[in-house]
């Protein structure tokens, strides 16, 4: 038996997420009594390969890959064949485009069972019951998985890292197919933080009044190292990329922090922020929806509050 | 039956897989101690992804001449020929639904599979996931049953003079990418703009339109949903003065370490 997780690279690097889902697996290992093995594809040299050691990953299974680009149908054979080999009874995902992209092939390949959307440990084992996020997260689930084999696929944020320190055993191996995909152009993000991997979100609804005062959406947001996010509206109309539109039709999100700026709070939105640890909103109106969900809030024009939270900001850092 | 070039006179079908879901706005509530949707004073949507997904390939119909047939398939119980028949009324020209009650995300891909099976689709379109259990699963399994590649997270699809081209939204970017047919595309927002509204003209044609009714093969689930729980409740928000923002920084900043 083993634990199988999905260890996705970015450049060759691994990301804090990659270090929560190992640590996430390694939990799940430790109930069952058994060891986590990784499993990573693409050029990642091995000194980064190993730090996933210390996290819990006795093993990690590196395929390298002449493929130009994610192939859906490809990974998904080559992980159901590992999680066979290594017997896996768990296997884990990151609940994001790659994860959302591949479990499901998994799944339906190998007969077993998947949850996505989840956000904690299993509530037990035998039988295998998980929580996972319904109605754009609006409420809970509880998923009854009754295949031998169970995935599941974690929510970014929802689990805290723990260092477990093994010796970690790297095998190599390879990734061959014929790609019925090509690729004919990247456009790769590298100055912004995802919006989905952010621990603080700073996001602008209809209340800016104009596209054209997001700079103080955007200078806050540097300053706090967040990312930035928009109302359905405001990607609707144009004003931001629908990239950035947060709720429950566009991104969900579970920052540490989620500042709502001039975001009246449709129900729609709050089901995309429900899983905030905390939530600051200004707005003009205080009969706004958002304060319902909010725990800090502020009555006012959020023009003329933005730069006032720049300037604490700066104030706080010294 | 791959053809990486599309050539000039070949003609395509598309479907579109459509889910019957509450309105995005709905109140949501549990009823038998937790164990079942409330259904009561819901109203019925075509998920908003699904709509977007029949939008673009409403879109690519009129605009190409490439694509000679759009049907859309539902798993469900007779109650959803009412999102069907919407959607023959924007323009679909044929609706199916596969008489059975959905029990999760695999046992539905299980049914649309075996129905696809037996057609000749060229392009299968699917939201990327539903806005009720949001597994964001079936198109993933739909594609894996047929043997079919699947491209997640489209934001964009053009069917152009001799190539498909797919944009798809990655970790921290955006690709393009060339596909063969037949394949299954998953799409996301931005993949059409504004979901159509029926006309009266619409929905009297649809009226028309053939629905069929297929029977189930009978594919059993992979998981049960046992229980439901809605998040707890929030605590008061606490209020700041317009000209204290410094106060809530700094309590915000003791409470959630954001610097």
């Amino acid at each position: 038996m083993s634990v199988l997780v999905y260890t996705e690279n970015w450049e060759g690097q691994f990301k804090k997420k990659t270090f929560e889902l190992v640590s996430y697996a390694h939990a799940i290992a430790d109930q069952l009594g058994t060891a986590v093995t990784a499993i990573s594809i693409g050029k990642v040299e091995d000194s980064e390969l190993k730090k996933l050691g210390n996290y819990g990953a006795a093993k990690v299974k590196h395929l390298d890959t002449a493929l130009e680009t994610l192939d859906n149908q490809i990974f998904a054979k080559a992980i159901a064949d590992m999680a066979v080999e290594e017997d896996s009874g768990v296997i884990v995902f990151s609940d994001n485009f790659t994860g959302k992209a591949l479990a499901p092939r998994l799944s339906a390949r190998l007969k077993a069972g998947f949850a996505g959307g989840v956000t904690a440990l299993p509530e037990s084992f035998d039988p295998f019951i998980i929580k996972s996020k319904v109605f754009s997260g609006k409420a809970f689930g509880k998923v009854t998985i009754n295949s031998d084999k169970k995935i599941i696929a974690l929510q970014t944020n929802s689990f805290d890292i723990k260092e477990n320190p093994v010796e970690v055993a790297v095998e190599k191996g390879s990734l061959e197919g014929d790609s019925s995909l090509k690729l004919k152009d990247v456009n790769k993000v590298t100055d912004k933080i995802i919006l989905t991997d952010a621990e603080v979100i700073v996001s602008g609804g209809r209340g800016m009044k104009s596209p054209d005062n997001w700079g103080g959406i955007e200078e806050l947001a540097e300053k706090l190292g967040a990312a930035t996010g928009c109302s359905r509206p405001v990607s609707d109309d144009g004003w931001r990329p629908h990239e950035e539109h947060v709720g429950q039709t566009g991104k969900v999100v579970a920052p540490n922090v989620y500042i709502a700026l001039g975001i009246s709070g449709a129900i729609q939105h709050i089901a995309g922020i429900s899983g905030s640890k905390y939530i600051v909103a200004v707005n003009k109106d205080e009969e706004a929806p958002i304060f319902n969900v909010a725990d800090f809030g502020i009555v006012g024009d959020v023009n003329e509050v933005i730069p006032k939270m720049v300037e604490a900001v700066e104030k706080l850092k010294g | 039956m791959r053809y990486t070039i599309i050539k000039k006179n070949i003609i395509m079908k598309i479907l579109v897989c459509i889910s019957n879901v509450p309105d995005t706005t709905t109140k949501i509530k549990f009823k038998d101690n937790n164990t079942t949707f409330d259904e009561e004073g819901v109203q019925w949507i075509i998920n908003p992804w699904d709509e977007l997904a029949l939008t673009r390939a409403l879109e690519l119909k009129e605009k190409t001449g490439k694509v000679e047939h759009i049907a859309v398939a539902n798993v469900g119980e007779k109650v959803t020929e009412a999102t069907l028949r919407k959607a023959l009324a924007v323009g679909a020209d044929k609706a199916y639904r596969i008489n059975s009650s959905p029990a999760d995300s695999f046992s539905v891909a299980s049914e649309l599979a075996a129905f696809i099976k037996e057609q000749d689709y060229d392009i299968i379109l699917t939201g990327i996931e539903s806005s009720d259990y949001n597994n964001a699963a079936t198109g993933g399994m739909l594609a894996e049953l047929l043997d079919m590649q699947s491209i997640s997270s489209a934001s964009s699809l053009d069917i152009n003079e001799d190539e498909i081209v797919l944009g798809r939204e990655i970790e921290g970017g955006k690709e393009t990418l060339s596909v063969s047919t037949p394949f299954v595309g998953i799409v996301q927002k931005g993949i059409a703009l504004e979901p159509r509204i029926p006309a009266m003209r619409g929905i009297m044609m649809a009226r028309k339109k053939p629905l069929e009714t297929i029977e189930p093969a009978g594919a059993a689930p992979l998981v049960e949903y046992t229980e439901f729980e809605l998040p707890p409740e929030k605590g008061d928000c606490k209020m700041y003065d317009a000209e204290n923002v410094d106060q809530l920084i700094e309590d915000l900043d003791k409470e959630a370490k954001i610097l």
